[in-house]
């Protein structure tokens, strides 16, 4: 008697611990969700199509490229900085050239700062949103096209921004680099 | 029971049986285990904060040389440092208050406290035990193989941040840790549900929840906390293991994962685990505070419940360990609001400790000095904690000594005192013979004038800059790390001190009293013989 009440409270217990394992893995999707609804960290909006209205309030985009550490890419933007109104689309290039004799397939990572614009900063297309093969010495323009949500218009706290700057990272994706045979450095 | 079995129970096996331990399945036995394994480990993590103050008593490498000859090959090279400083952590936490709070003092006195005649589930109690050297055997190995390079062991901080733990460190070091904190961690989750058993089912006749001891309701909390804070570390930990051997990207960006996130975890899991350290020794102190006072303890269901709020912010407010992650302004305000709150009920813990000795008839008996010790220094770490929570300030000390002085205010110094304390204040009742009370005190005052000559000085470093987890640093903070290193010397005397008591009341064996304490100790344990009988409480006692 004694020990099914006793073995009811643990298994209750158990079950507790084991559901904060499962909610530890539910985080991984979660927090992406996070991220990408609340701009956490400078995380990007994606756009079906154009803002509808054009302010006549300026910002200007700066832009930004990096590589990770042996992604054998050299990687700019083509433009160092663009001023345009909010609610009016942006295009601008971003130049990748694979300097190795291998085939190299990249993803790139990014966000914006400050990162309090992100739920503000939306892209239509970019070459951010698919994998990218360059063959070697191959070289490719690559364009992101973007606007500036004109709801930033309607928050205050957004009054100081004038400037975004929006930044990629290329990764060589992992199977591309395990085949090459130098995955991790 | 027929008279057999009765008899069969007052059998107390000899000491030097050794199935009696490998086999426990007694609270008592299986509690002084964890005490000896607790002492143990803390030796070697003591040790290794020995060799961090040698080296950083002068600028340039004195011990981290990496020379192939006499001491400098013994401990390595400047890798070796991050390493020792990573054990010293691990070792400290997992492997030294951990097994002396819960698993020591709580098992020794839950039950005898409670009136419960051993834990719920004994045999689990023994496995709890016993998973734990294994794991302080996987992490001492992991001393020996290689971690990042040719470097043996693991150099990346106890906090384990990728990318330095997984692309940062490829050797087998870092894989026989996760494991060893795997093993721990399993440990700790069955010793947690043993003890949320035992103490919801097997309380006495009449002892309801709202009067049981302080040091109950504390170990509720904490092993509430265990249960459901280890189980996201090791959610986290099989993550870094699948990132590093079987090609995940939990935390890899190349493959859509997120370093940072491994942050939120680990401090989702690390922040309560802080309060699983002290709040045991909430528990302890109140104890201590009324017995030499003479009074019961002031406020005792806001004490309750504070510990219970304690525990409840502890899991909202992680991310003020990761200030500087880049967090939005407005995130650092919640967690800032929401850690400046945790202030309160600490507060009320404070306040009525003081309230409780405030008319009271005091003794100032050994553990009765621990424990005002403990209150000062903790109220200490409290008031450089309150700066800290502020996302600004933060900003700059982040990662300076000024945050290495506020958590050794407060797990060093409270945590520890807090053990010491209790270990004084039950000291007769566990092994049955009492201590040189003059010897105990001698080792008090070692250990408070050590431990504040090693930390005080640190804060004033941390605010002229000086960074944790560096092995040398610049020669202008030279002159406060030479005071912090003597403060060590001063320290380490009274380690000595406590072995000469332990070995003192060993050779001298004065029999020990069922209640030296007198009227002020009220608590179950002392209505029964010291040592109390092998199995205690066959008749269970009545609560009024």
């Amino acid at each position: 008697m004694t020990l099914n009440k006793n073995l009811r409270v643990a298994a209750t217990a158990a079950f507790g611990a084991v559901m904060m394992v499962g909610a530890a893995f539910a985080a991984v999707p979660l927090y992406d969700l996070f991220c990408r609804v609340t701009g956490y960290g400078g995380t990007t909006q994606v756009a079906m199509g154009e803002a509808g209205a054009v302010l006549d309030r300026e910002v200007t985009v700066y832009f930004d490229a990096n590589t990770a550490r042996g992604m054998p890419w050299e990687f700019e933007p083509l433009q160092r900085s663009m001023t345009i109104n909010v609610g009016e689309s942006g295009l601008a290039y971003y130049r990748a050239t694979n300097t190795s004799d291998v085939p190299v397939t990249g993803v790139a990572s990014y966000n914006v700062a400050p990162f309090k614009a992100a739920p503000y900063f939306s892209k239509i297309e970019c070459f951010c949103f698919t994998e990218q093969t360059l063959q070697p010495g191959e070289s490719i323009d690559m364009p992101v096209l973007f606007f500036v949500d004109p709801l930033i218009d309607e928050q205050r706290r957004m009054d100081d921004v004038t400037a975004i700057t929006l930044s990629y990272t290329f990764f060589e994706t992992e199977t591309g680099a395990a085949i090459r045979g130098d995955a991790a450095p | 029971m027929s008279a057999d079995a009765a008899t069969h129970d007052d059998h107390t096996p000899s000491l030097w049986d050794w199935k009696r331990w490998v086999y426990s399945t007694n609270h008592k036995d299986i509690g002084t285990m964890y005490l000896i394994f607790a002492i143990i480990a803390g030796v070697i993590g003591g040790a290794m904060s020995g060799l961090i103050r040698w080296e950083l008593a002068e600028p340039g490498l004195q011990v981290f040389t990496g020379e192939d000859t006499g001491w400098g090959a013994l401990f390595g090279n400047e890798h070796n440092y991050n390493v020792v400083t990573t054990m010293h952590g691990l070792i400290m936490i997992f492997f030294m208050v951990m097994p002396a709070m819960i698993g020591g003092f709580g098992n020794w006195f839950v039950p005898l406290m409670i009136g419960a005649p051993d834990m719920a589930f004994p045999r689990m109690n023994n496995i709890s035990f016993w998973l734990l050297p294994a794991a302080f055997a996987l992490a001492i190995i992991s001393l020996f193989v290689p971690g990042a390079g040719a470097d043996n062991g693991f150099g990346g901080g106890w906090v384990l941040y990728p990318p330095l733990s997984t692309l940062g460190h490829s050797g087998p070091a870092m894989d026989l840790l996760i494991l060893s904190l795997h093993i721990a961690g399993i440990s700790s989750i069955l010793g947690a549900i043993n003890f949320i058993t035992t103490i919801f089912n097997m309380r006495a006749p009449g002892m309801t929840l709202h009067k049981m001891p302080l040091f109950v309701w504390s170990m509720l909390v904490t092993v509430f906390l265990l249960l459901l804070a280890v189980p996201v570390l090791a959610g986290a930990l099989t993550m870094l293991l699948t990132d590093r051997n079987f090609g995940t990207s939990f935390f890899d960006p190349a493959g859509g994962g997120d370093p940072v996130m491994f942050q939120h975890l680990f401090w989702f899991f690390g922040h309560p685990e802080v309060y699983i350290l002290i709040l045991p020794g909430f528990g302890i102190i109140s104890h201590i505070v009324s017995t030499f006072s003479r009074k019961p303890v002031f406020g005792y269901l806001g004490m309750a419940y504070a510990m219970v709020a304690i525990g409840f912010i502890g899991f909202i407010v992680w991310a003020h360990h990761m200030y500087t992650v880049g967090m939005p302004v407005d995130l650092k305000a919640y967690f800032v609001a929401a850690t400046m709150v945790i202030a309160v009920p600490t507060g009320i813990k404070i306040f009525s400790w003081i309230a409780t000795m405030w008319g009271g008839s005091i003794e100032f008996r050994t553990p009765m000095l621990w424990a005002i010790g403990f209150i000062f220094l903790f109220t200490v770490g409290g008031v450089t904690g309150v700066v800290l929570a502020n996302a600004g300030i933060d900003q700059s000390l982040h990662d300076t000594y000024y945050v290495v002085a506020h958590f050794h205010y407060v797990l060093s110094l409270g945590a520890v005192f807090a053990i010491f304390a209790g270990w004084y204040y039950w000291y007769e009742k566990i092994f049955g013979v009492k201590y040189n009370s003059l010897l105990a005190r001698l080792q008090f005052f070692f250990f408070f004038v050590g431990a504040n000559v090693i930390f005080f000085p640190q804060h004033f470093l941390g605010l002229q800059g000086m960074p944790r987890r560096y092995v040398d640093y610049a020669d202008g903070y030279e002159y406060w790390n030479m005071i912090s290193s003597w403060g060590y010397v001063i320290m380490a005397i009274g380690m000595l001190l406590f072995f000469a008591v332990l070995i003192e009341s060993m050779i001298s064996r004065r029999k020990g009293e069922a209640n030296p304490w007198g009227e002020g100790a009220t608590t179950l344990e002392w209505t029964l013989s010291s040592p109390p009988p092998f199995h205690q409480f066959n008749e269970l006692p009545k609560i009024k």
